[in-house]
């Protein structure tokens, strides 16, 4: 199936768990990183739970710092 | 208010503007903002709202300049080495444009001062590099309803958001909670191209100067990120989130909190 992933169409396995995508994509820190998907920014607690489907669209939002020092 | 003769040539390439004007120069004349972090970001963003004759501008810095900031912080100069960031920072927006009235804060903001350094501005600059800071001015702003431009480099990355409290999301819609301070590299640690800076700081001058103005599409309910490496630009686009923890409809903070800071920070 396709899903939308930081904005660019890519193949993935039919149903597959977003945690198991997570892994396979090699997410660098993953506790870094906030996923909106569809729009929604998921809550920490509900990302086990989230199975993707067709067309999803995904964004791994990473914490930025960085300016001053 | 009157323009001297000085002023209409020294902001002649605004007055032209449509969306300026002189009314839109008077707006920026009139206003108040404050930087925090006088750093790789704070620099540019300094430097331009000077020169745009911003009336009020604040900098909170309790750093001194150090030869490691000379390479992004383009505001300070090499004579500067030592100096507290927010001095040397206000000699040079005098030397460009002595309107301005600069109000130096050198000192950290935290919980306790925080609210009353933000009370008499119209825009806050989050300039800063480190998380317990930039949550402390997000949850600082929505409570005392400051709209501030929120911006962030590392590496080669930015982004960067605008946030209108009460009407678009803030940064704890996107991110709720502070990461756990081990796992956030600094620029210190992980490195900084100093022209990034530039791109960013640039941006949210740009954005303070919109909103003073009442121009445009402000960078609300979007997260613009840059990678400069391949020179692409993102929006995602972003909602005000029901369950956010200091703007959500139950809101479970209401106070000001002092997260710790990395310790990879505190040692610099």
């Amino acid at each position: 199936m396709k899903l939308k992933i930081n904005g660019k169409t890519e193949d993935a396995t039919e149903g597959i768990r977003l945690t198991d995508l997570i892994v396979q994509r090699g997410v660098e820190s993953p506790e870094m990183v906030s996923i909106e998907l569809n729009g929604e920014i998921l809550e920490k607690d509900g990302i086990d739970a989230v199975i993707l489907k067709e067309n999803d669209e995904l964004e791994f939002l990473y914490f930025m710092g960085g300016g001053a020092k | 208010m009157e323009f001297t003769d000085e002023q209409i040539q020294r902001y002649s390439r605004h007055l032209i503007l449509d969306h300026v004007g002189v009314e839109g120069q008077e707006k920026i004349s009139e206003a108040k903002v404050l930087v925090i972090g006088a750093g790789g970001l704070g620099s540019p963003v300094l430097l331009y709202l000077a020169a745009a004759g911003v009336g009020t501008i604040g900098i909170v810095d309790s750093d001194v300049v150090d030869l490691t900031n000379l390479q992004r912080q383009v505001i300070h100069f090499t004579d500067d080495v030592d100096l507290p960031k927010v001095t040397s920072a206000e000699e040079k927006i005098n030397k460009i444009n002595p309107d301005i009235r600069v109000i130096t804060h050198h000192e950290f903001v935290n919980s306790k001062n925080i609210a009353g350094i933000i009370e008499n501005y119209d825009f806050i600059v989050d300039g800063t590099d480190n998380f317990p800071v930039k949550f402390l001015i997000n949850d600082a702003c929505v409570l005392a309803k400051k709209p501030f431009s929120h911006a962030g480099i590392l590496r080669f990355d930015g982004q960067i958001m605008t946030v209108v409290p009460g009407e678009s999301a803030c940064y704890r819609c996107v991110f709720p909670e502070p990461p756990p301070p081990d796992l956030v590299p600094t620029c210190s640690q992980a490195g900084v191209l100093g022209a990034l800076a530039g791109i960013f700081g640039t941006l949210q001058a740009s954005e303070v100067l919109k909103y003073i103005i009442g121009i445009g599409d402000l960078l609300t309910n979007r997260l613009l990120i840059c990678n400069a490496l391949k020179m692409s630009f993102r929006e995602v686009k972003l909602k005000k989130r029901a369950k956010c923890p200091i703007c959500g409809e139950n809101p479970s903070i209401t106070t000001l909190i002092d997260y710790d800071q990395a310790i990879c920070d505190l040692k610099q």
